[in-house]
C-alpha cells in the first residue's frame, strides 16, 4: 500500500511537470473538439495525432494521447446531446435521454450531468486502476471466448427494455442489426458473406458509424424537418452562473446510477475485446431497469445521460489496463495507443510495471490530472456548445448534413460509405415513421460481430458442446445474471398488474 | 399514401428483404447447419437471423390484417403533406451534393449545397449566406484537411488541380 | 475557438518542419499510404512508424496519410490499388495476404505482379509457441507427441482462416500427420493473450506478438520457421535443423499501383531506402525480431514477388484451400 502511495506521488509529480501539464491541456482540448464532431471519435483523434508524439519523450507522448482519449470521451456526449448524433459508438446511449433533454430546453443540464458523471466515472476508475491493476490483469486472462459470449448475452439482457412497445418490430430491428453485422469477411471460415451486387467494398462490412450517422444524422434530421414543418425550434438555453449552480445541484438525482455505472464501466473496460460501448449500454440498461420511474427513460431523464457517460469514461480508463499489462487492446483506440508504445520503444506486457515504473505511474498520475482539466474545460465550454442550438434550422440542418458526410468520409476514407450512410438514413427514417425502433439495430450492429465470433470460437473449442458456457464459473455467472435480468422486468410487470388489480379499477 | 398502406408496404418489403438475405446466404453456398465438431457454420448466423426477420415481418403483416397496430388503423397521410416538400427537397439537395462531390469536389459541392439551402429555403440574405458558406468551407479545410491531414474528395482532375494550386500556398508560406 | 485554433496550429506546426528536397520529383499532394490490414496490427504499426519517421525527418514535401483498408483479408485494398493504376500518390504496405488473397479469391481480378514494387522493408518470422506451464513439452518431438495424444482436443489459435498462420498450421498438420482444432481470433495480440490465458494450447505467432510474454516467462518458443537461427532466439532450433522442411516468412514490403511513373518510383524508392537505413528502423527491426538485411527494390523485388506468388500457389494447392478455410 505504501509502495503504491509513493509511486503514485512520483507519478503525480511527473504529471505536473510543465511539458506534461501542457500535453494534458492540449490533449484534453483537442480531444474535446474532435469528439464533439459527429463521426470523429477518440480513435480518429489518436490515430491522426500519433505522429505528433514522435517529437516528445514517450511519457509525455502517452500522456498527450491518453488526455486526447479522455477529452474525446467527454466530447462525444456533446454531439450526442446538442446534435442528437452519437460521435462514437460509446456515446450512443447518451443520445437516448440527452437528445430529448436538449429538445426540452435542458441542454445545459444534460451537458453538465454528462461532464460531472464523466468526471466521477473517470476518477473512480483511475482509483480502482491504481489499487487493483495487477490482480485484475490476471482476471482478464481468464476471459476466454466463452466468457466473452456470456458477457454479450448479459449486455443484450440489460437493454432488453430499450425497444419500443411493438414487439415484432423491436425483434425485427434487433435481428436486422445482427444480420448487418455479419456482412463482410468472415474471419472464422475465411469466406465473404452477404456481398450484395459484388461490391468489394462490402467485404469490410457495414461500419457501426455508417449506420449510426445515417440513422441519427440523416434520418433524425429528416424526421425533425417533417414533424416541425420547418419550424424547428430547439429551445435556446441561457447560461448564467445561477443556472450553472442549479444544474450542479441536480447531482444527487443521478449520483447512485453514476457510481454504479463507473464501477461497471471500469470492470467491463478491463476485459479485453469488450471496451466502452457494451459498458455504456449495460450501464444505461441497468439504470433504467432499477429506476423508480423506468418509463421516464428515453424521454429526458438525467440519469439516462449520467449512467452511460460515467461508464464510458470509466471503461476508457479500464481498457488501458489490458493494454499496459498484457499488450492487448481493450478498445480500438487502445489498439492504436499500443502501436504507439511499440514505436516509442516500450513493450507493453507483464514486465512494464517493473521495468518502466516512471512511464506507467506517470500515465496513471496524468489520468488524475486529466480528469480535473477535462471537467473544468468542459463545464467552461458549455455556454459555447449550447449556442449551437440557437442557430436557425435553415443553417443548422445543412451544416449537420455536411458534417455527416465529411465525418463519415474522414473515418472510413471512402465515398462508398457516405452513400451507404445516405441510404441507411433514408431507410431508417421511413421505418421509424412506422414505429420501428431504430436504437436496437444500432446496438446490435456493435455487439453482433463480437457475439457471433465468441459463440463460434467457444463452440469450435468445445467441439460443438453447448454446455461449455455453463461449465466455466465466470461464464456461468454472467449467464445466470443475464437470465435474472430478463426475468426481472416480467416479474415486476406481473407484480404491478397484481397490485393494480388488488386496488381495483380507478 | 396513407400510413395504413405504408405499414403494409413496409412489412411486405421487409419480408422480401429477409427472404432475399436468406437466398443470398444459400446462393453463396455458406454452411447453414451445425458442422459436427465445429459448431455453427458460416451461414448459420445470417441465415437463421434473417429467417427470424421474415417471421417478425409476417407477424407484423398478421397484425396489420387484424388492425392490431396503431399504424394499421391510421388513415392519415404517411408523410405529412405540408412538410413533404421540405423533406423531399432536403433529401434531393443532399443527394445532388454527394453527386457533385464526385465531380467538383468537397468544397464547391458543400458551398453550393449550403448556399442553396440558406438562400432559397431559409431566405437568408445573400450576405449571411455567402459569409456562412465561406466560413464552413474554411472550417472544413482547417479542421479536416489541415489539422487532421485527411484528403477529402477533390472531384475531377481539373478541380483537383485548382485545389492543389491554392493548397500550395499553405505548404509554401504557412508551414 | 480562435484560441483553440492557435493552440492546435502551434502544436502541429512544431511537427512539420521545412521539407528537404531529395529528388526532382516531389509529391504535389498528400500521399495515401494504404495498409491492407486493420488498425493496431503488425502492418499498421510499421506503416505508422514509417509515416512518423517521414514527418520527423522531413523526407517528403507532402505528408503520408495512413489509410486502413482491411476488408476481406486485403481484398478491398488490392482492388483499390488496381483501380488506382497510374496514380503517383498512392503506396501500399503489404503482408503475405498480398499473395494469398488473389489466389483464394479468384474473381477479384487483381494480378499483384503488375503492381509497382518499391521496397521490401523487412521479413517477419514465425515461431511455434506453447505456455511455459507445459512442462511435458520441451522440444518439437514432445510437442508432436502431446498433440497426437490430445487429438482434436488440441487447440491452435490463429488470426483467421486463409491468414499466414493458418497456412503454416496446415503445413504442420501435413508434415506431422496430425489434426488439430484451429480457432481464429481477430489479431495476433489476441491470439497471444489467449495462449497465456490457456484458452488455446499452442500458436504460431510473430516474435513481436509474444516477446513481452516470453520475457516475462509466460510462454516458450519450440521451433523457428526460418532458414537460420535468429539473433533474438539463439537457443531455439529451426525446423530445418530438426529435419522438417518448413520455412516460412511474412514479407513486409511497400508497393505502388500498376503503372506508376518512373520518376515517382525513383522518389519513393529513395525515400524508403533512407528510412530503411535509418537507425530508428534498424533498432525497431532488432527489438521486434524482424529480419532486415537489405532492402530489395525494383526488379529484384518484382522477381521476389513473382517467386512468392508461385510458392503460395503451390502451398495452397498442396494443403488445399479447404484445409485453410476449415470447412
Amino acid at each position: 500500500m505504501l509502495d503504491i502511495a509513493t509511486l503514485l506521488g512520483a507519478g503525480l509529480l511527473q504529471a505536473f511537470e510543465p511539458l506534461n501539464l501542457m500535453m494534458i491541456f492540449i490533449g484534453c482540448l483537442a480531444g474535446l473538439f474532435i469528439g464533439a464532431m459527429p463521426g470523429l471519435g477518440s480513435v480518429n483523434g489518436v490515430a491522426i495525432l500519433l505522429p505528433v508524439t514522435f517529437l516528445v519523450p514517450p511519457t509525455a507522448a502517452i500522456i498527450f494521447l491518453a488526455a486526447l482519449y479522455y477529452g474525446a470521451m467527454y466530447g462525444g456526449a456533446v454531439s450526442s446531446i446538442t446534435l442528437g448524433i452519437p460521435g462514437a459508438s460509446t456515446a450512443v446511449a447518451t443520445v437516448f435521454d440527452g437528445r430529448p433533454m436538449a429538445q426540452q430546453g435542458k441542454a445545459d443540464q444534460a451537458l453538465t450531468a454528462a461532464a460531472v458523471a464523466s468526471f466521477i466515472g473517470g476518477t473512480i476508475s483511475v482509483i480502482l486502476f491504481t489499487l487493483f491493476a495487477p490482480p485484475l490483469a490476471v482476471f482478464a486472462l481468464k476471459f476466454g471466448p466463452q466468457e466473452e459470449f456470456a458477457l454479450m448475452v448479459l449486455a443484450f439482457a440489460t437493454f432488453i427494455g430499450l425497444g419500443g412497445d411493438d414487439i415484432p418490430k423491436t425483434i425485427f430491428s434487433i435481428l436486422l442489426g445482427l444480420v448487418m453485422a455479419a456482412v463482410g469477411f468472415d474471419i472464422i471460415s475465411g469466406q465473404p458473406r452477404l456481398i450484395f451486387f459484388d461490391f468489394v467494398e462490402l467485404q469490410r462490412g457495414i461500419g457501426f458509424l455508417v449506420l449510426a450517422i445515417g440513422i441519427y444524422g440523416i434520418g433524425e434530421m429528416l424526421w425533425t424537418l417533417e414533424n416541425s414543418r420547418g419550424k424547428v425550434r430547439i429551445h435556446a438555453v441561457s447560461t448564467t452562473w445561477k443556472s450553472f449552480k442549479k444544474n450542479l445541484s441536480h447531482i444527487r438525482e443521478y449520483l447512485p446510477t453514476t457510481a454504479l455505472g463507473s464501477a461497471l464501466g471500469f470492470f467491463v473496460g478491463t476485459l479485453p475485446a469488450a471496451g466502452a460501448t457494451p459498458a455504456s449500454l449495460m450501464s444505461y440498461g441497468l439504470a433504467k431497469t432499477f429506476a423508480k420511474d423506468p418509463d421516464s427513460f428515453g424521454k429526458g431523464n438525467v440519469s439516462g445521460v449520467a449512467a452511460p457517460e460515467a461508464a464510458n469514461n470509466a471503461a476508457s480508463t479500464g481498457s488501458m489496463l489490458p493494454m499496459i499489462t498484457l499488450g492487448i487492446p481493450g478498445s480500438p483506440t487502445t489498439a492504436i495507443l499500443l502501436g504507439g508504445m511499440i514505436i516509442w520503444g516500450l513493450r507493453p506486457g507483464p514486465l512494464l510495471f517493473t521495468d518502466r515504473p516512471d512511464f506507467v505511474w506517470g500515465l496513471i498520475g496524468s489520468m488524475y490530472v486529466a480528469n480535473f482539466v477535462t471537467v473544468a474545460l468542459n463545464l467552461a465550454l458549455i455556454p459555447l456548445f449550447v449556442r449551437v442550438l440557437a442557430m436557425p434550422f435553415t443553417i443548422l440542418t445543412p451544416i449537420i448534413f455536411i458534417l455527416c458526410f465529411v465525418g463519415v468520409f474522414a473515418t472510413t476514407d471512402r465515398m462508398f460509405d457516405v452513400w451507404l450512410m445516405l441510404i441507411l438514413g433514408l431507410g431508417g427514417y421511413l421505418m421509424r415513421k412506422l414505429n420501428y425502433p431504430v436504437a436496437p439495430a444500432v446496438l446490435a450492429i456493435v455487439l453482433g460481430p463480437l457475439a457471433e465470433q465468441s459463440l463460434r470460437q467457444s463452440l469450435i473449442s468445445s467441439r460443438g458442446d453447448v454446455m461449455t458456457f455453463f461449465e466455466r464459473p465466470i461464464s456461468l455467472t454472467c449467464m445466470l445474471l443475464a437470465l435474472a435480468l430478463m426475468i426481472y422486468p416480467i416479474w415486476l410487470g406481473i407484480r404491478r398488474r397484481r397490485a393494480g388489480a388488488a386496488r381495483g379499477p380507478e | 399514401m396513407s400510413t395504413r398502406s405504408a405499414e403494409l408496404l413496409m412489412a411486405a418489403g421487409l419480408l422480401l428483404l429477409s427472404l432475399g438475405l436468406m437466398w443470398t446466404v444459400l446462393a453463396d453456398e455458406l454452411h447453414i447447419g451445425w458442422v459436427e465438431g465445429r459448431g455453427p457454420g458460416a451461414g448459420v448466423w445470417p441465415f437463421w437471423l434473417s429467417a427470424g426477420m421474415a417471421l417478425a415481418s409476417l407477424w407484423t403483416l398478421v397484425r396489420w390484417f387484424r388492425g392490431a397496430t396503431p399504424e394499421s388503423r391510421n388513415k392519415a397521410p404517411y408523410i405529412d403533406g405540408q412538410s413533404l416538400g421540405l423533406v423531399l427537397i432536403s433529401f434531393v439537395a443532399l443527394t445532388v451534393m454527394l453527386v457533385l462531390v464526385h465531380i467538383v469536389g468537397t468544397y464547391i459541392a458543400t458551398a453550393l449545397f449550403l448556399g442553396f439551402y440558406m438562400r432559397f429555403i431559409g431566405k437568408h440574405s445573400w450576405r449571411t449566406t455567402v459569409n456562412t458558406c465561406i466560413g464552413m468551407v474554411l472550417l472544413i479545410y482547417f479542421l479536416f484537411e489541415w489539422q487532421l491531414t485527411k484528403y477529402l474528395p477533390k472531384g475531377a482532375t481539373m478541380f483537383e488541380d485548382g485545389f492543389l494550386w491554392i493548397d500550395n500556398f499553405r505548404w509554401q508560406y504557412l508551414m | 475557438m480562435k484560441y483553440l485554433k492557435t493552440l492546435m496550429a502551434s502544436a502541429l506546426a512544431v511537427v512539420v518542419s521545412a521539407p528537404v528536397a531529395l529528388a526532382d520529383w516531389q509529391p504535389r499532394k498528400p500521399v495515401e499510404f494504404i495498409i491492407m490490414a486493420g488498425t493496431g496490427g503488425g502492418a499498421d504499426q510499421i506503416a505508422r512508424l514509417l509515416q512518423g519517421l517521414i514527418e520527423q525527418k522531413g523526407l517528403s514535401s507532402r505528408p503520408f496519410i495512413p489509410i486502413n483498408k482491411p476488408g476481406g483479408s486485403g481484398a478491398e485494398a488490392l482492388r483499390y490499388m488496381q483501380d488506382k493504376a497510374g496514380d503517383d500518390h498512392t503506396v501500399m504496405m503489404t503482408l503475405n495476404s498480398f499473395y494469398t488473397t488473389p489466389i483464394i479469391q479468384e474473381d477479384l481480378g487483381v494480378d499483384v505482379t503488375q503492381f509497382t514494387p518499391i521496397g521490401l522493408m523487412a521479413m517477419d518470422t514465425f515461431l511455434l509457441w506453447v505456455h511455459t506451464d507445459r512442462d511435458d513439452i520441451t522440444d518439437l518431438d514432445s510437442y508432436v507427441d502431446a498433440v497426437k495424444g490430445a487429438g482434436l482436443d488440441w487447440k491452435v489459435g490463429g488470426t483467421g482462416s486463409g491468414q499466414e498462420d493458418s497456412v503454416l498450421t496446415a503445413m504442420m498438420e501435413a508434415a506431422f500427420d496430425y489434426e488439430v482444432t484451429y480457432i481464429p481470433f481477430p489479431g495476433g495480440g489476441t491470439v497471444a493473450k489467449n495462449l497465456i490465458g490457456k484458452q488455446i494450447d499452442s500458436t504460431v505467432n510473430n516474435p513481436s506478438e509474444q516477446l513481452a510474454f516470453y520475457e516475462a516467462g509466460d510462454s516458450k518458443p519450440l521451433v523457428q520457421f526460418t532458414g537460420e537461427r535468429m539473433a533474438a532466439f539463439p537457443d531455439v532450433p529451426t525446423a530445418k535443423e530438426l529435419g522438417v522442411n518448413i520455412e516460412y516468412y511474412m514479407q513486409r514490403s511497400v508497393n505502388g499501383p500498376p503503372g506508376m511513373s518512373a520518376e515517382a518510383v525513383e522518389f519513393y524508392t529513395n525515400l524508403f531506402q533512407t528510412l530503411f537505413d535509418s537507425a530508428e528502423w534498424q533498432e525497431f527491426c532488432v527489438s521486434d525480431g524482424l529480419t532486415c538485411d537489405g532492402m530489395l527494390n525494383g526488379a529484384d523485388l518484382a522477381n521476389f514477388h513473382a517467386s512468392q506468388v508461385e510458392a503460395h500457389k503451390k502451398l495452397i494447392a498442396q494443403v488445399g484451400a479447404g484445409a485453410i478455410t476449415g470447412e
